[in-house]
């Protein structure tokens, strides 16, 4: 999230779109109810009536995987009837940068982007560069009329977006359509903010990225980014994805959003050249400048004394992926099932039940040697091998089980979806002889830094080198049990020697001040073995430790910022600055100089998030301060030529990107079919779907089938949560309360096609795809209403998808019949748009 | 008569009670006798969705006697979904995993182990599997400016990297505990590491 759950009260018009928070995200809904009682509207976009939707003032539906169609349709509304925020659009985004002359749109080349390769299902993005001035400076237009211009270019683009092509393909009627473009694009006025609401209704698609990519867009041309009751918001699953995210439990990146090393970047100084972006613009910011700070500080906080200046701070025992290797999720398990691994963890998760396409997951587990899991409760991938369709005996896996501590049983943070850090005590000890999941990796690490120090092996200073401070040590070095807070401090970073507060290097003709007088104490930033104050203290000379920088400053020497309890609310905005800790550096609401014109005046003075006080006097004796939130950085607004900064600071050109050539499969968000639909053309193009998304088709597999415009499989499916379940449902499925009041696995279908198959509520039914099929009790519901597409009428079916076998009687996943496809960008799997077919049981 | 909550608040100071013809008393009795009277509160964090409920964990003699919202938190102001309100199930629950168990190659059952004897297997097997598999180079395809033109080139890179195994896990960690699992695992070398922000 760009902004957090209470600030929801701040909003003037909330879209809930590809998200359902009155049923998955319960108490945050009464910040939305809040809002709508303050006198805002609430539309709610969605192939189901929703409890979302029951509580909006307008309901739209749209067939699922027709987002950006949707979505292109208001941004093709918004030009048209000029509702954007001008001058934000042109200070704050790069609408006026021009495009290369070779750029060329998909209306103009049947469905693509200029630059595909089709054999290898990609771009060269060449041609989506921007035009440069001799001195490497981007060419702008401020008039935003060139015709290469991004603004004008957007203009065309969209232009094909019209209400009647769009409510062809997302089977919204069009006056619905135009009621929501109508409502929504009002948040264009500057003291207006929009929020977007979205979850995994976005993301599970071939097209996720560029879902909110479009949703983005529409932001921006609104300016409602930045503002108290706008953003961007991702209303994240898990009480600490979030967490665990930043934290980098993910192939591809290291805690704090830092890319994982490739093989061609030999050494620290190929990596820090590769991923510092440059800039020239004395108006840049250009946050990232400071990459070197973080990749040595996380060097010097998992290595230690032993990661040195003379070995390049330990970077070669970073493992390293090779250019263009892909080892995400889908990677995985097609790895798995070919018998490429020996040992897996499943630590916390059930991917038997989450893992789309399921039977692919599950017959994955059938190839290892080993494999470790660790739970709460035994589960569908603990116990694959005795599951539907399994025989034990010819199943060669062997599985270890470890218990581990529920969440009040330990002691640590998590971050919820506002980046809210927050810290929890333990109310007990952990049940019988479960662990707290810190004190079995501990265990696990000290067994094999021991088999290690005694055998050898493969380089085995990877492991022993790490640093594992975490505790009293015993006489033969272990440590007893971990000191969570220990953790916690590495992560926040230490100076690990004296380091001077050195002054900044003068800008060319600025006089240097005048030296010290002799005698003068040096002034520090902080002495050896203190807790780092800020990541803007952060050194890339390994003088401090820092385990993931965006969380430094949560746990310094004033203490865990993450336990506080403060409620002072000094905007009353909601944004409780003392209560725990936000990251980065306790910003409540990111890019929020974006809510202030050049000049630093908030556009909407009643709900400012922060303002620039020229006449503040700052500790340095300097003058003018930003006043309300931490601001993105201290410097003066943009108007002030000399020290002023654009308001986008992770972005090197310091303004945020409309159009976007950094993503695989366009620089605008182009609507694709899923993988698997029910129509036979994309009515936008030639193209059918994401070019380039990657296509699973390995004939040995025969898990990996698809099916479209299957006569067998004439309908659209979609999964979702329910309030009552949580994920795969592992932990409420176990809980009696909770699975008493939602049993058992059903399928939401509407009146008209219960009438065509002849099905009542509540009847036995089978649901199947390309895939496999599951049982469910029908629930026929004018909640779910047939599509007009085209000239066809399409059904769509809902399936929750929170249970599994190995809870008896409730049915089966629902992940056994989506398919192995992924986002072109993340390869999250597309799980939200699939085919199948209903047929009465018995 | 219809009483609304206010109303009821409003006239019960003025007598409503006795109006009513109700004795409160067997009210009083039965909160001296609430669990929580004498427990111990202490805070925490819903377990379930991103929101971030505050919660006060109620315990008793080491045992978990009730769990409601935290009124103090400023997200949640005290409530909870009907998942949050269950979370004390969590721990008076027959079904949770106490011990460590082992299922055997082709075996149809669980059977019960020690920690010790678990981890010293697990811990072999992740040795065993890491030194067959660990990959310390790779040859990749490197472009070089020779002069103004650039060239493709092979070359030996060192990657140092596990090819052998893969985890996925956990969002239902801690920070805390994630970023000690992400360092552990690097540090064995993987590069297969995913977990629930992928799905």
């Amino acid at each position: 999230m760009t902004n957090h759950w209470i600030d929801f009260k701040n909003s003037d018009v909330i879209l809930i779109m590809g998200a359902n928070p009155a049923e998955n995200h319960p108490v945050s809904f009464r910040w939305i109810m809040k809002a709508k009682d303050a006198g805002a509207k609430v539309i709610c976009v969605d192939p189901r009536f929703t409890r979302s939707a029951a509580k909006s003032n307008l309901y739209a539906p749209l067939r699922s995987g027709t987002d950006i169609a949707f979505l292109g349709g208001l941004i093709n509304y918004i030009l048209q009837n000029k509702l954007y925020f001008e001058q934000y659009v042109r200070d704050y985004t790069n609408s006026a940068y021009l495009v290369s002359g070779d750029f060329k749109l998909p209306g103009e080349l049947a469905g693509l982007f200029s630059g595909y390769d089709p054999k290898k299902r990609s771009y060269d993005t060449k041609s989506w560069s921007f035009q440069k001035n001799a001195d490497e400076s981007i060419k702008k237009d401020p008039t935003m009329q060139d015709p290469n211009c991004v603004f004008q270019l957007l203009k065309k683009h969209y232009g094909r977006y019209t209400p009647e092509l769009v409510s062809k393909t997302t089977g919204t009627p069009k006056e619905k359509l135009l009621e929501v473009y109508k409502l929504y694009a009002s948040t264009g006025k500057p003291d207006k903010a929009g929020t977007s609401l979205y979850a995994m209704g976005w993301t599970q698609h071939t097209v996720g990225t560029q879902n909110i990519r479009a949703m983005s867009i529409i932001q921006l041309l609104l300016g409602n980014m930045g503002v108290a009751g706008g953003g961007i918001n991702a209303l994240r699953g898990e009480s600490n994805v979030q967490g665990s995210t930043d934290h980098g439990l993910l192939f591809h990146i290291l805690p704090g959003y830092m890319p994982v090393p490739l093989a061609d970047l030999k050494d620290t100084a190929a990596y820090i050249e590769k991923h510092t972006p440059k800039s020239k613009d004395p108006q840049s910011a250009n946050w990232w400048g400071n990459r070197n700070k973080y990749l040595v500080s996380y060097m010097k906080a998992i290595y230690g004394a032993k990661a040195t200046k003379e070995n390049d701070f330990g970077y070669a025992w970073l493992p390293k992926l090779d250019p263009g290797m892909n080892a995400s999720w889908l990677m995985i398990f097609d790895n798995m099932i070919k018998g490429k691994f020996k040992g897996f963890f499943a630590w916390g998760q059930n991917p038997a039940c989450s893992g789309s396409n399921s039977t692919k997951v599950r017959n994955a587990l059938t190839k290892l040697d080993w494999m470790v899991t660790t739970n709460l409760f035994d589960n569908e991938t603990a116990s694959f091998w005795k599951g539907p369709g399994m025989d034990p005996a010819s199943v060669k896996t062997e599985v270890f089980f470890l218990p581990a501590a529920a969440s009040f049983e330990k002691e640590g943070s998590i971050s919820n979806s506002g980046r809210w850090a927050q810290w929890r005590t333990a109310a007990v000890k952990p049940l019988g002889q479960s662990k707290p999941d810190a004190e079995i990796i501990h265990e696990l690490f000290q067994k094999l830094k021991a088999l290690y120090a005694k055998e050898g092996g493969a380089l085995p200073e990877q492991l022993t080198n790490l640093t594992w401070n975490y505790g009293f040590k015993r006489a033969d070095g272990t440590i007893k049990s971990i000191d969570i807070h220990a953790v916690a401090k590495e992560i926040n970073g230490y100076f690990l020697e004296d380091v001077e507060d050195r002054p900044k290097p003068l800008k060319p003709g600025e006089k240097a001040p005048p030296p010290p007088p002799p005698g003068t104490p040096k002034k520090m930033l902080g002495k050896k073995g203190e807790l780092v104050g800020g990541f803007a203290q952060l050194q890339a000379d390994g003088s401090t430790s820092c385990g993931s920088w965006i969380y430094c400053q949560s746990y310094n020497e004033k203490g865990n910022m993450m336990a506080r309890r403060g409620k002072k609310d000094p905007t009353g905005l909601g944004m409780f600055p003392e209560w725990a800790w936000c990251w980065p550096v306790n910003r409540r609401i990111i890019y929020n100089r974006a809510s202030c014109d050049p000049a630093g005046k908030p556009y909407n003075l009643k709900k400012s998030v922060v303002y620039w006080n020229p006449a503040a006097v700052q500790p340095t004796g300097a003058l003018g301060a930003w006043v309300g939130d931490v601001p993105d950085g201290p410097w003066p607004p943009m108007a002030d030529e000399k020290e002023g900064k654009k308001p986008f600071i992770m972005r090197a050109d310091g303004v945020a990107a409309i159009f976007g050539p950094g993503l695989k499969d366009g620089p605008f968000p182009e609507h694709y079919e899923p993988v698997e639909c029910p129509v036979p053309e994309n009515f936008f193009s030639k193209q059918m779907s994401n070019p380039a998304s990657k296509i699973f088709k390995d004939a040995n597999i025969k898990e990996d089938v698809l099916s479209t415009c299957d006569v067998r499989f004439p309908l659209v499916a979609t999964t979702y949560r329910v309030t009552e379940h949580w994920q795969t449902g592992v932990m409420t499925r176990n809980t009696p309360w909770l699975l008493e009041l939602q049993p058992r696995q059903f399928c939401e279908i509407s009146v008209e096609l219960a009438k065509e198959k002849n099905i009542g509520n509540g009847d036995l039914v089978e649901v199947s795809s390309a895939r496999g099929k599951i049982e469910a009790v029908a629930m026929v519901t004018p909640r779910m209403k047939p599509f007009k597409i085209g000239d066809m009428t399409v059904h769509e079916v809902g399936l929750p998808w929170c249970f599994g076998w190995h809870t008896p009687g409730v049915g089966d996943a629902a992940n056994l019949l989506t398919p192995t496809a992924g986002d072109a960008n993340t390869m999250i799997p597309e799980t939200k748009a699939f085919m199948v077919g209903i047929a009465r049981k018995g | 008569m219809a009483v609304s909550r206010r109303d009821f608040f409003k006239l019960s100071g003025g007598g409503l009670a006795a109006s009513l013809g109700l004795s409160f008393a067997h009210l009083e009795a039965k909160a001296e006798d609430l669990t929580i009277r004498y427990a111990k509160e202490t805070t925490s964090i819903c377990p379930y969705c991103s929101v971030g409920c505050g919660m006060i964990v109620h315990t008793l003699g080491g045992n978990v006697v009730n769990i409601e919202g935290d009124p103090d938190h400023p997200i949640n102001e005290g409530s909870l979904c009907p998942k949050g309100s269950s979370v004390f199930q969590l721990r008076d629950n027959k079904a949770r995993v106490t011990t460590p168990m082992y299922r055997a190659p082709g075996a149809s059952e669980w059977k019960e182990v020690s920690w010790d004897w678990a981890l010293d297997e697990i811990a072999l097997k992740i040795k065993k599997t890491r030194d067959a598999s660990f990959m310390p180079t790779s040859k990749i395809k490197i472009k070089e400016k020779v002069g103004s033109v650039e060239v493709e080139k092979e070359i030996e890179a060192v990657v140092n990297r596990t090819m052998g195994m893969a985890s996925v896990g956990s969002a239902a960690l801690d920070n805390e505990e994630c970023y000690l699992y992400q360092k552990f695992l690097r540090g064995l070398g993987l590069v297969y590491i995913e977990h629930q922000a992928r799905i």
